[in-house]
């Protein structure tokens, strides 16, 4: 919700004219801000938004569209938990300009049961206890969607090497590497085209 | 259960919330938005210390979509976690006692309004001299750090010895001593710290926090923001990752809070991944020195300790830190004689405070390492040195705390096992070698924080004619499964499925009183608490039952969705049906139930409260390892973890945290340190810098679960949260000695000790071999 004010104290809408292209650069002149068109599809919606240049893709995903099941944990493509797949390859979308995005496919965590039924990856991270405390999970299992897409039955050390950006600090990456494996084998389904 | 075999605890599950966690629905703090809400940002001093001389916000507060700025005077009333020593503003009122110490927050339309203004705000600092390291700190005339402090900048000294400490060293046959050191390191959760104040017009302040104590951030927040307890209410969803990293209150929502109540507005504040690094509180940097003595045939005698904390710039939990660094080393052996003395140091760093296996992991590693450079020294294997030197169940530690069941004994066998141990350990090639350490944890602190006689956790259940039980508890969820081990209790006692309850926890509004998250105490007294409560329904369900079916009410199952006769099986309903028997029969069905800790546990001596648990738990590891005495690098190749969690209640999740833990540690051994410049300065405030490990970097980690039931805790269980971190570094140190030969007693073992320590030893085998 950053941008929206409080429409009962006059300063609703997205404050144009008062943030520059810097970022965060402090009492710089600050210019109109330009808003760019961005066009993509999100979980197999067509979606049309105006965003200032600076907005991530994860500011995008969380703040414009709701979709609050992608995290932020570093804001700065160290940790992972931001991952999303763009055209179907796993992307840190904190260090994604969203204008970057525009023609893109971009899934979600949020798109990855097929309606209610939930993915191979989804049923087995709950039944090897993989999600601990849950917040580096969506970007994990976005990382594991795009290595069983990719066809193949993993090896243990290629879902290492697959996971090996998304930081866990709960589970020792055990279970995760045990879930994963496990989708795996069970052959991961035809994939749910949005 | 009571008599009957176990259906529901025991059983491999996914957690309650499961479902949830995978689709990303669960909300955690920052994924709350409220119509027409603020953001803030803090203003943090650039100076290691410095006193305040003036804060002016105008230049901010012209800046259009600003909408407040605090700063220290706002809240001038001084909070800490611990009564004792309450020595911290929300924001620095005179003095700024850290680079990084927060002296004013401004709440604007949006995040980057805020940061904008956040550097508009003109605050004049009269540059102190700092002291970063504790010996320089301790120094007569060193600056002083925290005017709190009643000596220099002593935040706690303590000095306990139990038994003939001197007597024990004269009459042993070897005695051993070493200085080690145990670095600072970051709970780095990966979930950075997130709260939102919302101020309602009727005068009730509501704050959403990812906090892992809502009961004690409720009552600081009354009392520092000045309104009565009963108009605050505190919401803590899910937590994302916490390690002792969120369990007091902070700078943010004292700041959210207090915003709020001035705009009117929602307010949220998230950290940065660099705040959360000085926001800190992690592991206490210590140096040690451990001495231990024992007889020729491996019978400890004595230990003796000393040791020196870093505790940052304020108390936080340091005072029993202190107590800890002293107080869990004993257990889980027997030791005739004890002695530790313990100084916490005020620094101008951020504040060290409890990191999973408080104040304990430190102790544990000097005292494992010293433990194996005796059994060297002695001639007895590592493992066979500690089976001689047991405490048995019933026993009291030399300090006085009673331990009422070990599983430590099966914890070496079933490593010892696993792990080849007896074909390895001083046997494998140069290069490669294994490291076995133990340790013993408390299942919760048996005292609050602040002296009360009140249930130290309490439960409320709802059963109604849909079948439905909904568990009110004031547990923290931060990932450890405490829903999911209530849900259990549940479904135990009154015979549900877990798709059928419903567990509303971590909101003061809407459950009882329990104190959070910490001491790994969730399942020893929140269980406990449940359990009573459930028990208590279930009996009445069952009295109702056996009317109907003219037996005893103790032959009556509630078991997996249905209620039978335990003899006549053909007659069974579903459990909403004797539900809603007992419901005609009774009326609305509720229950509480309470836990308080007994209190014939501690020593009786001053300081004999803390360490007391109303259980402990035990784990043996054994670490195997490979340097590389080119480069020094050490690969953790595999750790087999035993755990005794007494009673099991869900092994996925009792295995995922001994997974978990084992890991924290190897990462604590290894990769991560917390270093600052002289400035003051932390030297990489980030994931990056500051490394945490990958999938890549991981052992192999092999789970070991041991079972030894204790008394007082629900069904038998204890804790399994915290201790399994502990042997994991002293086991890793002792497998690189048994791989190579040297001791690197300084953590973390990086590439350049271990090198520096391989050359020292050629060097001195050169120097006596030039002798000879």
């Amino acid at each position: 919700m950053a941008g929206s004010g409080d429409p009962a104290r006059g300063t609703g809408g997205p404050p144009r004219g008062k943030a520059s292209g810097n970022g965060h650069r402090a009492g710089s002149d600050e210019g109109p801000r330009e808003l760019a068109t961005v066009s993509l599809t999100v979980n197999g919606d067509r979606v049309r938004l105006a965003v200032p240049g600076e907005r991530t893709l994860l500011e995008l995903l969380r703040y414009e569209l709701g979709l609050t099941g992608t995290k932020q944990g570093c804001d700065k493509g160290d940790c992972g938990a931001c991952t999303v797949l763009v055209d179907g390859t796993p992307v840190l979308s904190c260090i994604t300009l969203a204008a970057d995005a525009e023609g893109t496919r971009v899934e979600t965590v949020e798109s990855l049961a097929a309606g209610t039924e939930l993915h191979p990856l989804q049923r087995a991270f709950i039944d090897h206890g993989a999600a601990q405390c849950g917040f580096c999970t969506p970007g994990m299992l976005m990382s594991a969607k795009a290595l069983l897409d990719s066809g193949e039955v993993p090896s243990r050390d290629e879902v290492k090497a697959a996971l090996s950006g998304n930081l866990c600090r709960c589970t020792g990456y055990t279970k995760i590497l045990d879930a994963v494996e496990d989708a795996a084998r069970k052959g991961a389904p035809a994939e749910r085209e949005s | 259960m009571s008599g009957r075999e176990p259906r529901t605890i025991g059983r491999r599950r996914g957690k309650v919330n499961g479902a949830d966690q995978v689709t990303g629905r669960t909300r955690y703090a920052d994924d709350f938005t409220f119509p027409g809400m603020l953001h803030a940002k803090l203003v943090r001093s650039p100076h290691a210390h410095a006193r305040i001389l003036k804060i002016d916000p105008s230049r901010a507060l012209r800046l259009e979509g600003v909408h407040a700025v605090v700063t220290g005077r706002d809240m001038p009333v001084a909070y800490g976690i611990l009564p004792w020593t309450q020595d911290e503003y929300p924001l620095a009122l005179d003095k700024a006692r850290f680079t990084g110490d927060a002296v004013a927050c401004v709440a604007a339309v949006d995040e980057a309004t805020a940061a904008r203004a956040a550097a508009l705000i003109d605050v004049t600092y009269q540059v102190l001299p700092h002291v970063l390291e504790p010996e320089e700190a301790l120094a007569p005339g060193a600056p002083v750090v925290n005017e709190a402090a009643r000596h220099g900048n002593v935040t706690k000294h303590v000095h306990l010895e139990f038994g003939d400490v001197d007597g024990g060293m004269e009459r042993a046959d070897a005695t051993v001593e070493g200085d080690y050191y145990f670095h600072g390191t970051n709970h780095a959760a990966i979930e950075p710290h997130c709260a939102i104040g919302l101020w309602e017009p009727s005068g009730v302040l509501t704050v959403i926090s990812s906090t892992q104590v809502p009961h004690y951030l409720h009552r600081e927040l009354a009392r520092v923001l000045q309104v009565p307890m009963d108009r605050v209410r505190v919401i803590q969803p899910p937590v994302g990752g916490a390690f002792g990293g969120k369990s007091e209150p902070f700078d943010l929502e004292f700041c959210v809070g207090k915003l709020a109540m001035m705009t009117g507005r929602p307010v949220k504040l998230l950290y940065t991944r660099e705040e959360v690094f000085y926001s800190h509180r992690g592991r206490h940097p210590m140096a040690m020195h451990y001495r231990l003595g024992a007889l020729k045939n491996g019978t400890l005698t004595a230990c003796d300790a000393k040791t020196v904390l870093d505790g940052g710039a304020y108390a936080s939990f340091g005072l029993v830190t202190a107590y800890y660094s002293g107080q869990l080393v004993p257990a889980p052996l027997a030791i005739p004689a004890y002695r530790f003395d313990s100084v916490r140091a005020y620094t101008n760093k951020p504040a060290c405070g409890p990191k999973r296996g408080h104040g304990s992991v430190q102790p544990r590693f000097a005292f494992e390492v010293t433990l194996d450079k005796l059994a060297a020294k002695l001639g007895i294997d590592p493992i066979e040195l500690r089976r001689r030197n047991l405490i048995r169940p019933g026993e009291r530690t030399v300090n006085e705390l009673l331990v009422q069941s070990t599983g430590f004994a099966e914890c070496l066998d079933r490593v010892e096992a696993a792990s080849g141990w007896r074909v390895k350990h001083g046997k494998l090639p140069y290069g490669r070698g294994v490291g076995v350490a133990g340790s013993s944890y408390i299942s919760g602190t048996n005292y609050p924080i602040y002296p009360n006689e009140m249930p130290q956790s309490a439960v409320q259940l709802k059963v109604d004619r849909s079948g439905r039980v909904t568990v009110f508890s004031g547990v923290s969820e931060i990932g450890q499964g405490a829903e999911s081990m209530l849900a259990t209790v549940v479904c135990e006692e009154l015979g549900t499925v877990p798709e059928a309850v419903r567990v509303v926890s971590g909101d003061t509004d809407l459950t009882p009183v329990d104190l959070g998250a910490y001491s790994s105490r969730v399942t020893m007294m929140a269980g406990n608490a449940c359990l009573r409560a459930a028990r208590e329904l279930a009996n009445r369900v069952r009295a109702v039952a056996a009317e109907n079916w003219s037996c005893e009410p103790d032959r009556v199952v509630l078991a997996e969705g249905f209620a039978w006769p335990e003899d006549r099986p053909d007659e069974r309903v579903p459990v909403a049906e004797a539900f809603r028997w007992a419901e005609a029969a009774q009326g609305t069905l509720g229950s509480v139930g309470h836990y308080n800790t007994p209190k014939n546990v501690h020593g009786d001596y001053r300081g004999g409260t803390i360490g007391a648990s109303p259980a402990y738990s035990f784990t043996a590891h054994v670490a195997e390892v490979s340097v590389d005495p080119e480069t020094g690098i050490v690969t953790v190749e595999r750790i087999w973890v035993a755990h005794d969690a007494g009673r099991v209640l869900n092994p996925v999740i009792v295995e995922g945290q001994m997974e978990g833990s084992a890991y924290m540690g190897f990462a604590e051994a290894i990769f991560e340190e917390h270093v600052f410049y002289e400035s003051g300065l932390h030297t990489g405030p980030s994931l990056l810098d500051y490394r945490i490990p990958t999938t890549l970097d991981t052992p192999e980690l092999h789970s070991l679960i041991v079972e030894a039931l204790d008394p007082e805790g629900p069904y038998g269980a204890k804790e399994a949260g915290e201790g399994p971190l502990h042997p994991s570094i002293p086991a890793i140190a002792n497998a690189i000695h048994d791989a190579v030969g040297v001791r690197v007693d300084t953590l973390p073992f990086t590439p350049g000790k271990v090198l520096r320590a391989l050359r020292e030893a050629s060097a001195a085998v050169a120097v006596s071999g030039g002798d000879g």
